[in-house]
This record gives structure tokens, C-alpha cells and sequence, in this order.
């Protein structure tokens, strides 16, 4: 007869005071918040590696760094940013934001959530320390491709290994908890199909997520026995097979890049609409086409692998397949501008974000499908072509939507409006030095320019000196968003419950800053 | 068609121009009709991107708050999905047909004249002219190396127009002859990419790729390892020299004969 029944309320519990709040935190909105300053801690680290890739490239000649770490530079700019930068922020977002979007109280799973965070700067820390061991970091590229990750590694690649584990299971059990979230969580009446696009978007990444991060964690361990217990998975030599680890990484690598943009495309439906304050055009085809676009993820990744050798029915199986994306990503943005069409547009920096999202990244998908094709692939493949198109779908796809989500819920997370002539600046700064820089990579690459190269013959040199001026100026710009989070968190113009004049969503019907617990009874919804 | 070349080789020193913007044609068949796909492709995503950033940017100009613009309210039309489900549909399936029939040409290696097995090293390149026998049951092989010297790359001295892109030993093939490489590696992936031919194949380790080229033109041509293989990924670069096929065969014989007496070898008198 001692069923505990809980009886007092919530509302007046704060947090923990002091650096244990953070260590121990079951709380969403701090998790986020962790998430989020972790994200930018590694976007600035791998920028700062991005810059000195861009230093040595200035001219033609070695003049910084020599070639075996400036392979150290690529390989973790690659890493830092996949899996420390973009990644991160978006689970930061997902954190905040999903239990405030659905009415629910916090996250299904809140121990798993603070445990999910902290594997992160562990596993990065120990990412970052194989820099200082000998023979150095990884320097096999982001892509890791056996033998060089393996036989020919350094032995630091066991280390890496392990970090990726640990950063693998910490996105496993993030993603089961939005999944868990997502199922249970919703305030009564709010049905799947009246779920903000963001949670949709987040749905459908949290299941890409739980499906490849196993493959992943499969092929590093595989390498892992390669490299210290005498198997062959990779070894020709023993038999193995070196395509067989492109096969299984791709088919993690492919959905790994949609869990990079899916999340945006939930983003950018929610600002677009609030700008032009008429509601998003087509939202049951957008959900249809965003799992469209994650199904088809998995069935495209050969099209990484156009000249390893795969036989002609395979490529042109691979070929038709990526072209087919085009389609349900075409949707998103006819979908997107009709909804601009005949409203009654504003452009505060959250709208300047997403609307220079649209444009660049429809750039991006226009090379897109321009390596899909697999023939004219030959010339692209393994050139700055391909860094450039995957820079445009990730800077201003990825990256610009981040941005655009922080500035349209920075006054619900801390109560403060940003300063708006800020925000612009560091919006025209961005789009102007990001398209100085990868820009030009798409000449460099057409003329002939191979990809993760130190040095290079003077046809090159005119560009590639552009594009080190743009990244310079991109990079340093970035301090100024910086800057500008420390100021809004610090003071400013109070914010309303309803920040933005046509932002609609449970969030908004809290009030500004958002309470440390929100919903313990959950709204209604119609 | 030999107008077409020559007016091609005119405008080479032009494709070497810094501030080129676009693919290279290249020299051969295939590499035009790869060019062209290139062309026809990015025609087609730019004229749907002005379609489609023309509405965009007749929204922002004329659907905005501070020039009175009043928000309407439509938000579906099912006619409109399927409209823009079914166009982009349409264009790739024509865009698909010439595509395939340029990959089914370039993945067609059958009845070559000249068989070379191209190997990746770190970091430099062997061929091998298969049938080329130096009189010990041994095919005619060896190996290509960066010429570059160091000093260039150390900006110690100044540096010459084929920077990076020369070797001490190209590859020789004859004009007009149907040319197959053999390609893998010997110890990690390398990619041998020959940007006048549209030829770009892996070098694996364990596996044996094939690729073709038929060079029309006698000439020089430069490219590189395209696969990141290591320290000197981009130290390693191709050079293609293809002569005349009466030039060829005296330059195959000479090598032979040079390479078999370098290794002590009595050569065969000549050979096929």
C-alpha cells in the first residue's frame, strides 16, 4: 500500500545551481542549449582547420603545411563538421524545440538525453587528441576508404575509431529518444498529420539515424579487426575486398547526408511561412516528399562509386535512382515559393537565411544532378566539383537554416530580441563571403583540379586565391554571430510571447524567455 | 570532321588559361560527347532555375509587407503537386537516354588494338604494354614518375608551365588505335584520370578495371591521381604522349630494347 503518487507540483523547481546543473541535467532545454554551444565550439575548430586548408592553397607551392598534415586538415575539417558541428546543432534544436512544438512536458527518455550529450565531448576530445600521438590524426580523408584507413594508416586510426563509436552511439540513443518523444509525447488532439514540419522532418531523420548509424558502426569495427586482429575484410591481399568498405560506408554515408539537410528543410518550412505570413503550401506533400526523399537515400549510394568499376546495369540503376530525387526535392522548393507567392513578405534575418537557403541550396541540387549523371560523373568525380556542389547543399543548406532557426527561436530561448542590424550584417557577410568561396571551386573543378590536393599547377591559381579570400572572410564572420548570441543572452529588447508577427506553433503561446519546465499539462490543440 | 579537330587544337592553349570557367572538351569522341551531356544538363538546370527563382524574386519584389502586399490565404492545390511532380519526372527520363547510350559506349572495352596495364603505386604510376615481350616471358613495363623538382615546390626556384603535371617517363600510345587500360594498384586506391579523354577509373587493389581511349590527334596530354591515396596524393600525375602509330611502334621497339638491356635481358628481335 505505498504507491507513490505524486502530488506536488513542478512549476517552482529551477535548476541546480553551478557547473552540476549541466552534468546533471534531464532537462530538454538545457540538453538543447549544451548541444547547441558544443555545435559552435566544433563549427569554430572546423573552421579553423578549413582556413588553414584554404592558407596552403592560396598559391601554387607548399608554403604552410606539408602535404601529410594538410591530409590531416581535410580529413578533420570533414569529421569535425559532419559529425561535431551540423549534427550536433540540429539534435541541439530537436531537443529544445520538439517537446515545446508537440506540448509535451520534456523528452520521453530524459537520462538517455543527458548521457547522449556528454558521449559527445568525450569522443571528440579523444578525435582531437589523435593530432598530438604519433604519426598523427586521421589522414585518410572524412571518407575513411580501405587500405589507406587501415593498413596504411597511422596508428592513431584505432582511437578514431573508437571516438566514432562513441559519437555513434550517442546519435543511436538521441534519435530513439525524438522517436520516443515523437510517439508519446504529443499533447492530445495533436495528430501526425498537424505535426509542425520540423517535428516531421526530425521523425523521419531520427529513423535514417537508427537504420545507418549501425552500418557505420559495423564498417569501423570491421576496420578495426583488420587493423588489430589479422582479419582481411578490406585487405586484398587476404581476399578481401577494398569496394566492399565503400559499399558499406556509402550505404551509411548516403542517408548521412540527408540527416544533414532534412532537419533544415523542417526549418525553413516554419520560417518561410512566418515571413510571409501565409501558411506553408502543400504541407501533407511535403511530408510525403521529405520520406520520399529518405527512402530514396537509401537506394542511390553507389553514385559515390561511378568509377570503381561497378557493371553498367549497376550504374545505370544508380544513375536513374539519384536522378529521381530531383523530383520530391523539386516539390520542397515549388512548395516553399508558393508559399511566398501573394504574401505579404518581411525579411528579418531568419527570412534572409532561409531565403538565401532556397536559392543556394537549389544551386546545390542543380550540381546535383549534374553528377548524377553518370558519364559527365567521369570529369566531376573526386574534383573540386564535388566540393563545391556538397559545400553549397551544406554552408548555405545545412549551416544557413541553423543559422535561421537561431535567430527566429533566440528570443524564445532567452527572452531578448537579437539585435536586427546585427543580424543582417552577419547575413549579408555570410552569403557574400560563402559564395566567394565555393563558387570558384565549381571552375577550379570543371578545369581540372582533383579534390584533397596541397598544391597545384598555376591554371588553378586564380581561383583558388579567391576562394581563400572568401573563406577567410566567411570565417571571420562567424565570430560575429558569436558575438551577437552573447549579446541577446545578456540583454536587449524583451521579447514577446509571440515573437515574429506570423510565427505560428505551440512555442509561441509560451512565454518569453520559455520556462524551465513548459506543458506539465498539455495544451489543447484543435 | 579534321576541321573540327584542328579548330579544337587551336583553342587548347585557351582551355590552359587561368581564368577557364568550364569543362575541357578533351580530344576524343567520348570526351565530347561527355562535354556535351555536361552542356546539355546544365542548360536544363538553368533554365528551370530562371523559371524558378523568376517567381521567387517576383514574390519578394512585388508580395511584400512595405509595399502593401495582403497575405491570401491558398495553401493546397493537388492539380499543381502533380504538375511539378510530373514536368521534373519528364525531363529526367529525356535527359536519361543520353546518358545511357554515352555510358554504354565508354563501358564498351571489347576489341582493342593496344592493351597497357596501368598500375597505381605510392605515389607514381607503371605501365605495361601487354604482348610486348622483353625476351624473358616479361611484358615491356616501367615506371613514371613526378619530374617536378623540389625546389619549385618549395618556391625555391620559379615555376614552369607543367608544374606538377610532368613525369620523367609518359605514357606512350599511338593515335587513332583503339587504346585499353588495365587498371588497379598495388597497395591503396588511386584513381588514373586523363581529363582530354573523359577517362577517369579506379586503381584498387585486388581488382582489375577496365577503360578505353581512341585518340584522333597526336599530342601531349596531362592529368592526375584522383583518388586520395596518401602523402603524395598530388605528387603523382599522368602524362599521355600519343604519336603517330608508324612513330609508336619504332618508340615501343627502341624501349624494349633499352629496358631489356637495363636488366640484362637478351630482347627477342622484334616482336609483333
Amino acid at each position: 500500500m505505498s504507491a507513490v503518487i505524486d502530488t506536488h507540483g513542478h512549476e517552482d523547481h529551477g535548476p541546480k545551481r553551478g557547473f552540476m546543473r549541466w552534468v546533471t541535467t534531464t532537462n530538454h532545454k538545457d540538453i538543447g542549449a549544451m548541444y547547441l554551444w558544443f555545435s559552435l565550439a566544433m563549427f569554430f575548430v572546423g573552421g579553423l582547420f578549413a582556413l588553414i586548408i584554404r592558407s596552403e592553397l592560396f598559391q601554387p607551392g607548399l608554403q604552410i603545411v606539408e602535404p601529410e598534415f594538410f591530409n590531416q586538415m581535410t580529413t578533420m575539417h570533414g569529421l569535425i563538421m559532419v559529425f561535431g558541428a551540423v549534427m550536433p546543432a540540429f539534435v541541439g534544436l530537436a531537443n529544445w524545440l520538439i517537446p515545446v512544438m508537440i506540448g509535451g512536458p520534456d523528452m520521453a527518455l530524459p537520462r538517455l538525453n543527458n548521457w547522449s550529450f556528454w558521449l559527445l565531448p568525450f569522443s571528440f576530445t579523444i578525435l582531437l587528441s589523435t593530432m598530438f600521438m604519433e604519426g598523427g590524426g586521421p589522414n585518410y580523408g572524412w571518407t575513411f576508404y580501405a587500405p589507406l584507413s587501415t593498413s596504411y594508416a597511422p596508428p592513431s586510426v584505432t582511437f578514431f575509431i573508437f571516438a566514432m563509436h562513441l559519437m555513434g552511439v550517442s546519435s543511436i540513443l538521441g534519435s530513439i529518444n525524438i522517436i520516443a518523444t515523437i510517439f508519446n509525447m504529443r499533447a492530445p488532439g495533436m495528430t501526425l498529420m498537424k505535426m509542425p514540419m520540423f517535428v516531421w522532418s526530425w521523425l523521419i531523420t531520427s529513423y535514417l539515424l537508427v537504420a545507418v548509424i549501425p552500418v557505420l558502426a559495423g564498417v569501423i569495427t570491421m576496420m578495426l579487426m583488420d587493423i588489430n586482429f589479422g582479419t582481411s575484410f578490406f585487405d586484398a591481399a587476404g581476399g578481401g575486398d577494398p569496394v566492399l568498405f565503400q559499399h558499406v560506408f556509402w550505404f551509411f554515408g548516403h542517408p548521412e547526408v540527408y540527416i544533414m539537410i532534412l532537419p533544415a528543410f523542417g526549418i525553413v518550412s516554419h520560417i518561410i511561412p512566418a515571413f510571409a505570413r501565409k501558411p506553408l503550401f502543400g504541407y501533407s506533400s511535403m511530408v510525403y516528399a521529405t520520406s520520399s526523399i529518405a527512402f530514396l537515400s537509401f537506394i542511390v549510394w553507389a553514385h559515390h562509386m561511378f568509377t570503381v568499376g561497378i557493371p553498367l546495369v549497376g550504374e545505370l540503376f544508380f544513375m536513374y535512382a539519384t536522378m529521381l530525387i530531383a523530383v520530391p526535392t523539386g516539390v520542397k522548393v515549388f512548395n516553399w515559393i508558393t508559399t511566398m507567392f501573394r504574401g505579404s513578405m518581411t525579411f528579418e534575418t531568419p527570412m534572409l537565411f532561409a531565403l538565401a537557403f532556397v536559392v543556394l541550396f537549389t544551386i546545390g541540387g542543380f550540381s546535383g544532378l549534374m553528377l548524377a549523371i553518370a558519364p559527365a560523373d567521369f570529369q566531376y568525380h573526386d574534383t573540386y566539383f564535388v566540393v563545391a556542389h556538397f559545400h553549397y547543399v551544406l554552408v548555405p543548406g545545412a549551416i544557413f537554416a541553423i543559422f535561421a532557426a537561431m535567430y527566429y527561436w533566440l528570443p524564445k530561448m532567452t527572452g531578448n530580441m537579437y539585435p536586427e542590424w546585427l543580424g543582417k550584417l552577419h547575413f549579408w557577410l555570410s552569403f557574400v563571403g560563402m559564395n566567394l568561396t565555393f563558387f570558384p571551386m565549381h571552375f577550379i573543378g570543371l578545369a581540372g583540379m582533383p579534390r584533397r590536393i596541397p598544391d597545384y599547377n598555376m591554371q588553378f591559381a586564380d581561383f583558388n586565391m579567391v576562394a581563400s579570400v572568401g573563406a577567410f572572410a566567411f570565417g571571420f564572420t562567424q565570430l560575429l554571430f558569436l558575438a551577437i548570441v552573447i549579446i541577446t543572452i545578456r540583454g536587449g529588447k524583451k521579447a514577446e510571447a509571440k515573437s515574429w508577427e506570423g510565427a505560428e506553433g505551440l512555442e509561441w503561446s509560451l512565454p518569453s524567455p520559455a520556462p524551465y519546465h513548459t506543458f506539465a499539462t498539455p495544451p489543447e490543440v484543435k | 570532321m579534321r576541321v573540327w579537330y584542328l579548330l579544337l587544337a587551336l583553342m587548347a592553349p585557351n582551355a590552359m588559361a587561368a581564368w577557364e570557367v568550364n569543362m575541357r572538351q578533351g580530344v576524343t569522341e567520348i570526351s565530347h560527347a561527355v562535354y556535351d551531356l555536361h552542356m546539355t544538363i546544365f542548360w536544363v538546370c538553368v533554365a528551370i532555375g530562371v523559371v524558378v527563382f523568376g517567381v521567387m524574386f517576383y514574390s519578394i519584389y512585388h508580395h511584400r509587407k512595405s509595399r502593401g502586399a495582403v497575405s491570401d490565404d491558398f495553401h493546397e492545390s493537388t492539380k499543381l503537386e502533380i504538375v511539378w511532380t510530373a514536368i521534373p519526372f519528364a525531363i529526367l527520363v529525356v535527359m536519361a537516354i543520353p546518358a545511357t547510350q554515352v555510358l554504354v559506349q565508354m563501358y564498351d572495352a571489347s576489341d582493342s588494338d593496344i592493351d597497357i596495364k596501368v598500375m597505381g603505386y605510392q605515389w607514381k604510376w607503371s605501365y605495361e604494354y601487354l604482348g610486348q615481350d622483353l625476351g624473358n616471358g616479361e611484358n615491356l613495363a616501367y615506371f613514371s614518375n613526378l619530374a617536378t623538382p623540389r625546389q619549385e615546390v618549395y618556391n625555391e626556384s620559379e615555376k614552369n608551365p607543367n608544374y606538377l603535371l610532368e613525369v620523367d617517363e609518359p605514357l606512350v600510345i599511338p593515335a587513332n588505335k583503339k587504346v585499353r587500360f588495365l587498371i588497379s594498384a598495388n597497395d591503396v586506391i588511386h584513381a588514373f584520370w586523363v581529363p582530354d579523354f573523359a577517362v577517369k577509373k579506379d586503381a584498387i587493389p585486388g581488382f582489375i578495371n577496365e577503360a578505353w581511349t581512341n585518340v584522333p590527334e597526336p599530342g601531349i596530354y596531362r592529368g592526375q591521381c584522383a583518388e586520395l591515396c596518401g602523402e603524395a596524393h598530388g605528387y603523382m600525375p599522368i602524362v599521355v604522349k600519343v604519336v603517330p602509330e608508324d612513330e609508336y611502334v619504332a618508340w615501343v621497339e627502341n624501349k624494349r630494347q633499352q629496358v631489356a638491356a637495363a636488366r640484362g635481358i637478351t630482347p627477342t628481335v622484334a616482336s609483333k
